[in-house]
Protein backbone atom coordinates (compact mmCIF):
# COMPACT_ATOMS: atom_id res chain seq x y z
CA UNK A 1 0.00 0.00 0.00
CA UNK A 2 1.54 3.45 -1.01
CA UNK A 3 2.03 6.05 2.30
CA UNK A 4 -0.62 8.75 2.58
CA UNK A 5 1.96 11.06 0.96
CA UNK A 6 2.36 9.54 -2.15
CA UNK A 7 -1.68 9.08 -2.71
CA UNK A 8 -1.76 12.74 -1.83
CA UNK A 9 0.63 13.41 -4.77
CA UNK A 10 -1.06 11.15 -7.45
CA UNK A 11 -4.01 13.02 -6.59
CA UNK A 12 -2.92 16.66 -7.07
CA UNK A 13 -1.55 15.45 -10.66
CA UNK A 14 -5.00 14.12 -11.45
CA UNK A 15 -6.61 17.84 -10.20
CA UNK A 16 -3.36 20.11 -11.37
CA UNK A 17 -4.65 18.55 -15.09
CA UNK A 18 -8.08 19.24 -14.48
CA UNK A 19 -7.19 23.15 -13.38
CA UNK A 20 -5.12 23.39 -16.45
CA UNK A 21 -7.87 22.21 -18.75
CA UNK A 22 -10.01 24.13 -17.08
CA UNK A 23 -8.05 27.42 -17.34
CA UNK A 24 -7.41 26.63 -21.32
CA UNK A 25 -10.97 26.27 -21.58
CA UNK A 26 -11.63 29.79 -20.04
CA UNK A 27 -9.12 31.49 -21.74
CA UNK A 28 -10.57 30.26 -25.59
CA UNK A 29 -14.30 30.03 -24.59
CA UNK A 30 -16.55 27.06 -24.43
CA UNK A 31 -17.18 26.82 -28.45
CA UNK A 32 -14.13 26.82 -29.69
CA UNK A 33 -13.27 24.33 -26.31
CA UNK A 34 -16.43 22.12 -27.65
CA UNK A 35 -15.57 22.05 -31.17
CA UNK A 36 -13.27 18.52 -30.76
CA UNK A 37 -15.58 15.92 -29.63
CA UNK A 38 -12.83 14.39 -27.35
CA UNK A 39 -12.52 18.11 -25.20
CA UNK A 40 -16.07 18.41 -24.81
CA UNK A 41 -15.65 15.23 -22.45
CA UNK A 42 -12.44 15.89 -21.02
CA UNK A 43 -12.75 17.99 -18.07
CA UNK A 44 -16.23 15.14 -17.08
CA UNK A 45 -14.29 12.46 -17.45
CA UNK A 46 -11.08 13.77 -15.18
CA UNK A 47 -13.70 14.41 -12.56
CA UNK A 48 -15.19 11.03 -12.89
CA UNK A 49 -11.73 9.21 -12.90
CA UNK A 50 -10.63 11.09 -9.73
CA UNK A 51 -14.09 10.45 -8.13
CA UNK A 52 -13.30 6.43 -9.38
CA UNK A 53 -9.72 6.86 -8.14
CA UNK A 54 -11.16 7.25 -4.75
CA UNK A 55 -12.53 4.14 -4.10
CA UNK A 56 -9.22 2.07 -3.75
CA UNK A 57 -8.28 5.03 -1.12
CA UNK A 58 -11.84 4.25 0.37
CA UNK A 59 -10.82 0.57 0.40
CA UNK A 60 -7.53 0.29 1.38
CA UNK A 61 -6.97 3.19 3.75
CA UNK A 62 -9.91 2.28 6.68
CA UNK A 63 -7.84 3.57 9.81
CA UNK A 64 -11.55 4.57 10.86
CA UNK A 65 -15.03 4.90 10.30
CA UNK A 66 -15.27 8.55 9.92
CA UNK A 67 -12.32 7.99 6.87
CA UNK A 68 -14.37 5.16 5.24
CA UNK A 69 -17.42 7.02 5.49
CA UNK A 70 -16.16 10.59 4.51
CA UNK A 71 -13.91 8.87 1.38
CA UNK A 72 -17.07 7.06 0.08
CA UNK A 73 -18.94 10.14 0.60
CA UNK A 74 -16.57 11.90 -1.35
CA UNK A 75 -16.15 9.36 -4.16
CA UNK A 76 -19.66 8.78 -4.98
CA UNK A 77 -20.30 12.59 -4.93
CA UNK A 78 -17.43 13.27 -7.56
CA UNK A 79 -18.02 10.03 -9.79
CA UNK A 80 -21.63 11.82 -9.71
CA UNK A 81 -20.48 15.34 -10.44
CA UNK A 82 -18.61 13.59 -12.98
CA UNK A 83 -21.42 11.60 -14.42
CA UNK A 84 -24.03 14.80 -14.72
CA UNK A 85 -21.60 16.79 -16.52
CA UNK A 86 -20.96 14.11 -19.43
CA UNK A 87 -24.72 13.88 -19.49
CA UNK A 88 -24.71 17.62 -20.23
CA UNK A 89 -21.51 17.31 -22.03
CA UNK A 90 -23.19 14.50 -24.35
CA UNK A 91 -26.47 16.34 -24.35
CA UNK A 92 -28.42 13.82 -22.31
CA UNK A 93 -28.77 15.88 -20.12
CA UNK A 94 -30.34 19.75 -20.33
CA UNK A 95 -31.01 21.51 -17.25
CA UNK A 96 -29.08 23.59 -15.74
CA UNK A 97 -29.42 21.92 -12.60
CA UNK A 98 -27.26 19.28 -13.13
CA UNK A 99 -24.49 21.48 -13.25
CA UNK A 100 -25.02 21.54 -9.04
CA UNK A 101 -23.36 18.40 -8.31
CA UNK A 102 -20.29 20.43 -9.06
CA UNK A 103 -20.36 22.59 -6.15
CA UNK A 104 -22.35 20.27 -4.54
CA UNK A 105 -19.06 17.79 -4.97
CA UNK A 106 -16.44 20.38 -3.89
CA UNK A 107 -18.31 21.27 -1.18
CA UNK A 108 -18.68 17.81 0.39
CA UNK A 109 -15.01 17.34 -0.62
CA UNK A 110 -13.70 20.59 1.84
CA UNK A 111 -16.09 18.54 4.51
CA UNK A 112 -14.52 15.44 3.77
CA UNK A 113 -11.30 16.95 4.15
CA UNK A 114 -11.59 19.17 7.65
CA UNK A 115 -14.24 15.99 9.32
CA UNK A 116 -11.76 13.14 9.07
CA UNK A 117 -8.86 15.16 10.25
CA UNK A 118 -8.61 14.62 13.52
CA UNK A 119 -5.53 17.11 14.78
CA UNK A 120 -5.46 20.17 15.12
CA UNK A 121 -4.10 22.48 12.59
CA UNK A 122 -0.85 23.11 14.04
CA UNK A 123 0.00 18.90 14.80
CA UNK A 124 1.83 18.69 11.94
CA UNK A 125 2.10 19.65 8.28
CA UNK A 126 -0.37 16.99 6.58
CA UNK A 127 -3.03 18.58 9.25
CA UNK A 128 -2.52 21.81 8.49
CA UNK A 129 -2.83 21.21 4.89
CA UNK A 130 -6.24 18.74 5.42
CA UNK A 131 -7.61 21.69 7.26
CA UNK A 132 -6.71 24.64 4.74
CA UNK A 133 -7.57 22.55 1.34
CA UNK A 134 -10.75 21.19 3.75
CA UNK A 135 -11.99 25.54 4.30
CA UNK A 136 -10.98 26.55 0.91
CA UNK A 137 -12.68 23.99 -1.08
CA UNK A 138 -15.91 24.68 1.30
CA UNK A 139 -15.38 28.30 0.44
CA UNK A 140 -14.14 27.88 -2.79
CA UNK A 141 -17.67 25.88 -3.68
CA UNK A 142 -19.15 29.37 -4.24
CA UNK A 143 -17.34 29.53 -7.62
CA UNK A 144 -18.74 26.10 -9.03
CA UNK A 145 -22.32 27.61 -7.64
CA UNK A 146 -21.78 31.14 -8.96
CA UNK A 147 -21.37 29.17 -12.49
CA UNK A 148 -24.18 27.55 -12.53
CA UNK A 149 -26.19 30.74 -13.06
CA UNK A 150 -23.57 32.12 -15.14
CA UNK A 151 -21.54 29.36 -17.41
CA UNK A 152 -20.28 31.60 -19.44
CA UNK A 153 -18.14 33.92 -17.08
CA UNK A 154 -14.67 34.05 -18.13
CA UNK A 155 -13.75 34.90 -14.69
CA UNK A 156 -15.49 32.40 -12.60
CA UNK A 157 -14.16 29.72 -15.41
CA UNK A 158 -10.70 30.71 -14.45
CA UNK A 159 -11.12 31.22 -10.63
CA UNK A 160 -12.66 27.32 -10.87
CA UNK A 161 -9.30 26.45 -12.24
CA UNK A 162 -7.10 28.85 -9.87
CA UNK A 163 -8.99 26.85 -7.25
CA UNK A 164 -7.96 23.41 -8.65
CA UNK A 165 -4.45 24.06 -9.33
CA UNK A 166 -4.01 25.82 -5.73
CA UNK A 167 -5.77 22.56 -4.31
CA UNK A 168 -2.80 20.58 -6.28
CA UNK A 169 -0.10 22.55 -4.61
CA UNK A 170 -1.35 22.26 -1.00
CA UNK A 171 -1.76 18.41 -2.04
CA UNK A 172 2.05 18.47 -3.25
CA UNK A 173 2.99 20.30 -0.31
CA UNK A 174 1.76 17.42 2.08
CA UNK A 175 4.37 15.11 3.77
CA UNK A 176 3.23 12.43 6.02
CA UNK A 177 5.79 13.41 8.80
CA UNK A 178 7.22 17.41 8.75
CA UNK A 179 6.29 20.29 10.52
CA UNK A 180 4.38 23.69 9.87
CA UNK A 181 5.77 26.87 10.63
CA UNK A 182 8.17 25.54 13.26
CA UNK A 183 5.30 23.48 14.80
CA UNK A 184 5.66 19.71 15.25
CA UNK A 185 3.49 17.65 17.87
CA UNK A 186 5.90 15.55 19.97
CA UNK A 187 3.34 13.03 19.40
CA UNK A 188 3.41 12.85 15.71
CA UNK A 189 5.13 9.56 14.58
CA UNK A 190 5.17 8.10 18.01
CA UNK A 191 1.66 6.80 18.12
CA UNK A 192 0.15 4.27 15.31
CA UNK A 193 0.85 5.32 11.93
CA UNK A 194 -3.16 4.49 11.42
CA UNK A 195 -3.96 7.33 13.48
CA UNK A 196 -2.16 9.59 12.57
CA UNK A 197 -0.80 9.41 8.49
CA UNK A 198 -4.90 10.50 6.85
CA UNK A 199 -4.88 10.14 2.94
CA UNK B 1 -17.57 47.99 -44.14
CA UNK B 2 -14.96 49.77 -42.32
CA UNK B 3 -16.77 48.84 -39.06
CA UNK B 4 -16.62 44.74 -40.36
CA UNK B 5 -12.69 44.87 -40.83
CA UNK B 6 -11.66 46.78 -37.76
CA UNK B 7 -14.03 44.15 -35.98
CA UNK B 8 -12.36 41.39 -37.54
CA UNK B 9 -8.94 42.31 -36.29
CA UNK B 10 -10.04 43.26 -33.04
CA UNK B 11 -11.25 39.30 -33.28
CA UNK B 12 -8.13 38.35 -34.11
CA UNK B 13 -6.00 40.70 -32.09
CA UNK B 14 -8.13 38.98 -29.26
CA UNK B 15 -7.83 35.36 -30.56
CA UNK B 16 -3.81 35.84 -30.86
CA UNK B 17 -3.86 36.96 -27.38
CA UNK B 18 -5.55 33.69 -26.17
CA UNK B 19 -3.52 31.39 -28.40
CA UNK B 20 -0.40 32.94 -26.37
CA UNK B 21 -1.89 32.30 -23.21
CA UNK B 22 -2.90 28.83 -23.54
CA UNK B 23 0.25 28.26 -25.29
CA UNK B 24 2.22 29.25 -22.07
CA UNK B 25 0.00 27.52 -19.39
CA UNK B 26 1.71 24.23 -20.04
CA UNK B 27 5.15 25.70 -20.57
CA UNK B 28 5.46 27.66 -17.57
CA UNK B 29 3.94 24.40 -15.58
CA UNK B 30 7.14 22.19 -17.02
CA UNK B 31 9.04 25.29 -15.84
CA UNK B 32 7.43 24.94 -12.41
CA UNK B 33 8.19 21.41 -12.40
CA UNK B 34 11.82 22.34 -13.17
CA UNK B 35 12.25 25.27 -10.45
CA UNK B 36 11.07 22.30 -8.17
CA UNK B 37 13.73 19.97 -9.05
CA UNK B 38 16.42 22.44 -8.74
CA UNK B 39 15.54 23.66 -5.44
CA UNK B 40 14.55 20.69 -3.70
CA UNK B 41 16.60 17.75 -5.67
CA UNK B 42 15.93 15.49 -2.59
CA UNK B 43 12.12 15.34 -3.84
CA UNK B 44 13.57 13.23 -6.71
CA UNK B 45 14.39 9.68 -5.36
CA UNK B 46 15.47 8.99 -8.87
CA UNK B 47 18.51 10.54 -7.74
CA UNK B 48 18.90 8.70 -4.64
CA UNK B 49 17.78 5.12 -6.18
CA UNK B 50 18.62 3.00 -2.39
CA UNK B 51 16.11 3.23 0.20
CA UNK B 52 13.07 4.13 -1.58
CA UNK B 53 10.49 1.59 -2.45
CA UNK B 54 8.09 1.60 -5.93
CA UNK B 55 5.52 4.36 -4.92
CA UNK B 56 8.21 6.77 -4.16
CA UNK B 57 9.82 6.47 -7.35
CA UNK B 58 6.17 6.64 -9.43
CA UNK B 59 5.11 9.44 -7.05
CA UNK B 60 7.90 11.98 -7.39
CA UNK B 61 6.13 15.63 -7.31
CA UNK B 62 8.56 17.78 -9.63
CA UNK B 63 8.07 14.62 -12.25
CA UNK B 64 4.92 14.56 -11.67
CA UNK B 65 4.07 17.93 -12.34
CA UNK B 66 6.60 18.16 -15.33
CA UNK B 67 4.72 15.26 -16.62
CA UNK B 68 1.24 16.86 -16.47
CA UNK B 69 2.84 19.75 -18.04
CA UNK B 70 3.89 18.01 -21.27
CA UNK B 71 1.02 16.28 -21.65
CA UNK B 72 -1.22 19.17 -21.70
CA UNK B 73 0.70 20.85 -23.81
CA UNK B 74 1.09 18.40 -26.57
CA UNK B 75 -2.78 16.74 -26.40
CA UNK B 76 -4.62 20.38 -25.17
CA UNK B 77 -2.61 23.16 -26.05
CA UNK B 78 -0.83 22.86 -29.40
CA UNK B 79 -4.49 21.74 -30.93
CA UNK B 80 -6.24 25.03 -29.39
CA UNK B 81 -3.71 26.58 -30.20
CA UNK B 82 -3.29 25.89 -34.22
CA UNK B 83 -7.17 26.20 -33.85
CA UNK B 84 -6.86 29.40 -32.74
CA UNK B 85 -3.99 30.72 -35.02
CA UNK B 86 -5.92 29.26 -37.93
CA UNK B 87 -9.01 31.23 -37.16
CA UNK B 88 -7.20 34.68 -37.15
Amino acid sequence: MPPAENVHWLFATGILLFGLCMLARALVGEAIWNRVAWRRYLLPAVLFGLGAAMWPVTVFFTNSAIHMIAHATWAELVMIAGIAQLGLAAGRLSSRWWSMTVPVAVAVSGAAFVIHEQNPWLFMRSSFLHHAIGWTLIVGALIPLALTFRPRSTALSAGFAALAISISVMLYADRDLAPIFGHFSPLAGTTSPADEVQP
Amino acid sequence: MEIELAREGVRGRQQDWRATAVALVGRLTVVAGVVWAVAQPYRLTLLDGYGHDLWDHLAQPPLLIIAVGVLFELAVARPLVRELRGET
